[in-house]
């Protein structure tokens, strides 16, 4: 087995990305996300890496960098969080567009205003519809795990599409938690070569990128790049099976636990699964038929393996760490609804909680409480409040 | 989940409350347990109140939740007694170490504390005399070993050592060691 440390989020995300090894990496600080660049920044003033790090000077210049070296034939990656993703906005669907395989670690923050630097959701559920893979993680081992496959999942010749590593900011950047890393020489030949089929530096085979595509062939290239995520999640389970050989590590579309006889769950996102996951085990003691369900691949959305199963389940809590201001509640929940709208069976009882905004606690008694109005819901059948913002101030 | 330590240190900024937990949370996973060590996160000024926290177990720990009702409390600072509430949430059987030349019994009446364990130890007196600073966080740590039996202290040194060398000159290093050992005898209990 190998060794286990005691490491930050941001610590375990820099050095997979000093195991990587990429040809560049375009970046600008931001917390929480500083400490992977600037560790990953020592890799390089270090000659632990070969990359070619290019400062640049903003989040909008950096995806614009990455998204160069990328065209040019690189393997390229940058790092942000919050007002740095935002900023980036533009150029995530032209990455996407571009049908390029950059890979970003993004560390969840609150968006502006007020400022907040502390953890969030809002950042990158904004950029779900950009065209960008994402996957979330609970923990530092699972933002390590998640950024070698991402590598994998992002340039395999069936996808080519970027992808977005999300971790918890504050929570897992900056706490200190346990994580097995893996050797440098296994990573090395997991990621593999980077062996782009075409690119600009190919100077035999000439292209062009970024061309004007009006309504001749616009919608066509879009039609690709929708086709191209259909694609995503087997091969999402391919490179998991891969990578649980060489690390003993078993990772999904999603999480189930304890769901197989639950008669009520919770469907969340990054570290509060964790905290969830100790509470259902105390109400499982107390013989509670509690179950969650942690979402890991959000885009594409495996939206009916998500719903197969859910379904069966007499009520179900959609927690989420960002409002949509549709007043329908959460992205998540409005999600989690739309696809269990189309799955057989019975109709299951959907409420949403908004929770943690702007890095407001989630405490296991706030969980428990979930707990509790489902299995009241699960009884009556009835809800009260379909959208509750738990654990604010009204 | 198996049982589950959970320790609060109160300093002030620059003290170093959150490298003590570091620290701890490292050597002690070097040792085979689970650990967490996180500070709350708060702006970060000299001289201000501040708290950082240990989750330490056998099991792998799950929760991502602020540490609510430690079992464990140590203060760095004398002076955040009676302004910091260093007793919040922490159960009726809970340990406390405090760096103060009080005594235990003194620091008890102090606290109003009736159940439960005290230990003090004047550590900024320590690390004037090893470190030439008033540094306490270090000699805290020889004293929270001590009384938690978490690692031996050869463990402990041993393994603190080497965190200390990838930052430090080696006199320093000794210095902060020296401190450690000189805590982990001087810590007084109540009996």
């Amino acid at each position: 087995m190998n060794k286990r440390v005691a490491i930050t989020g941001n610590e375990a995300v820099a050095e997979a990305m000093r195991q990587i090894n990429p040809d560049v990496v375009a970046a600008y600080p931001i917390t929480p996300a500083t400490e992977i660049v600037q560790i990953f920044a020592d890799s390089v003033s270090n000659g632990k890496v070969d990359t070619e790090f290019v400062t640049v000077e903003s989040e909008h210049s950096a995806m614009s960098a990455t998204i160069g070296a990328s065209a040019a034939g690189a393997r390229a990656m940058t790092a942000t969080s919050s007002q740095g993703l935002a900023l980036m906005w533009e150029m995530l669907y032209i990455a996407a567009g571009l049908r390029l395989p950059i890979v970003a670690p993004i560390v969840n923050r609150a968006l502006s205003a007020p400022i907040n630097i502390h953890c969030d959701h809002s950042d990158t559920m904004g950029a779900r519809d950009s065209g960008w893979i994402q996957i979330y993680s609970e923990d530092a081992q699972e933002a390590y795990d998640n950024l070698i496959q991402a590598m994998r999942i992002a340039e395999h010749p069936d996808v080519l599409l970027p992808t977005m590593v999300t971790m918890d900011g504050f929570i897992v950047s900056h706490g200190m938690g346990n994580a097995e890393l893996l050797p440098d020489d296994v990573v090395k030949k997991f990621v593999g070569e980077y062996e782009p089929e075409h690119y600009l530096l190919d100077v035999e085979n000439p292209i062009t990128v970024g061309a004007l595509d009006f309504s001749d062939w616009y919608f066509e290239h879009r039609r690709q790049l929708a086709d191209a995520h259909t694609r995503v999640q087997d091969v999402v389970l391919q490179v998991a099976k891969e990578f649980k050989e060489i690390s003993g590590r078993e990772y999904k579309l999603f999480d189930a636990y304890r769901l197989d006889d639950a008669e009520v769950a919770i469907v969340v996102v990054n570290s509060a699964a964790g905290t969830a996951k100790t509470v259902v085990d105390q109400l499982r003691e107390k013989g509670l038929k509690v179950g969650l369900l942690k979402i890991r691949l959000f885009r594409p959305f495996p939206h009916k393996e998500i719903a197969e199963a859910l379904s069966g389940l007499k009520a179900i809590a959609v927690l989420d760490r960002a409002d949509s201001l549709s007043l329908m509640g959460g992205p998540l929940y409005i999600d989690l609804r739309a696809a269990m709208y189309n799955s057989p069976g019975p109709r299951v009882n959907m409420v949403n909680y908004i929770y943690g905004l702007g890095g407001r606690d989630i405490n296991m008694e706030q969980i428990a409480g979930v707990y509790d109005d489902l299995m009241e819901i699960a009884k009556t059948g009835k809800i009260t409040e379909p959208v509750t913002y738990l654990g604010v101030r009204e | 989940m198996a049982e589950l330590l959970e320790i609060r240190w109160h300093g002030r900024g620059g003290q170093g409350a959150k490298t003590a937990a570091i620290l701890l949370g490292e050597a002690v996973s070097a040792s085979g347990k689970y650990i967490q060590a996180f500070p709350e996160y708060g702006p970060e000024r000299m001289g201000a109140p501040v708290l950082a926290f240990n989750r330490i177990s056998d099991e792998p720990i799950r929760l991502h939740c602020q540490v609510a009702n430690p079992a464990m409390v140590v203060v760095l600072d004398s002076t955040l007694l009676g302004k910091a509430d260093v007793t919040a949430g922490v159960p009726e059987d809970g340990l406390y170490i405090i760096n103060t030349n009080l005594s235990p019994k003194e620091m008890r009446k102090q606290l109003g504390l009736t159940g439960g364990k005290v230990y003090t130890l004047d550590a900024t007196q320590i690390s004037m005399e090893t470190i030439g600073r008033a540094i306490p966080n270090t000699p805290m740590m020889g004293a929270l070993i001590r009384t938690t039996g978490l690692l031996t202290i050869d463990e402990f040194v041993r393994n603190t050592r080497e965190r200390l060398e990838a930052k430090f000159r080696p006199d320093i290093v000794e210095k902060n060691i020296q401190a450690i050992e000189r805590a982990y005898q001087e810590v007084q209990g109540e009996e």
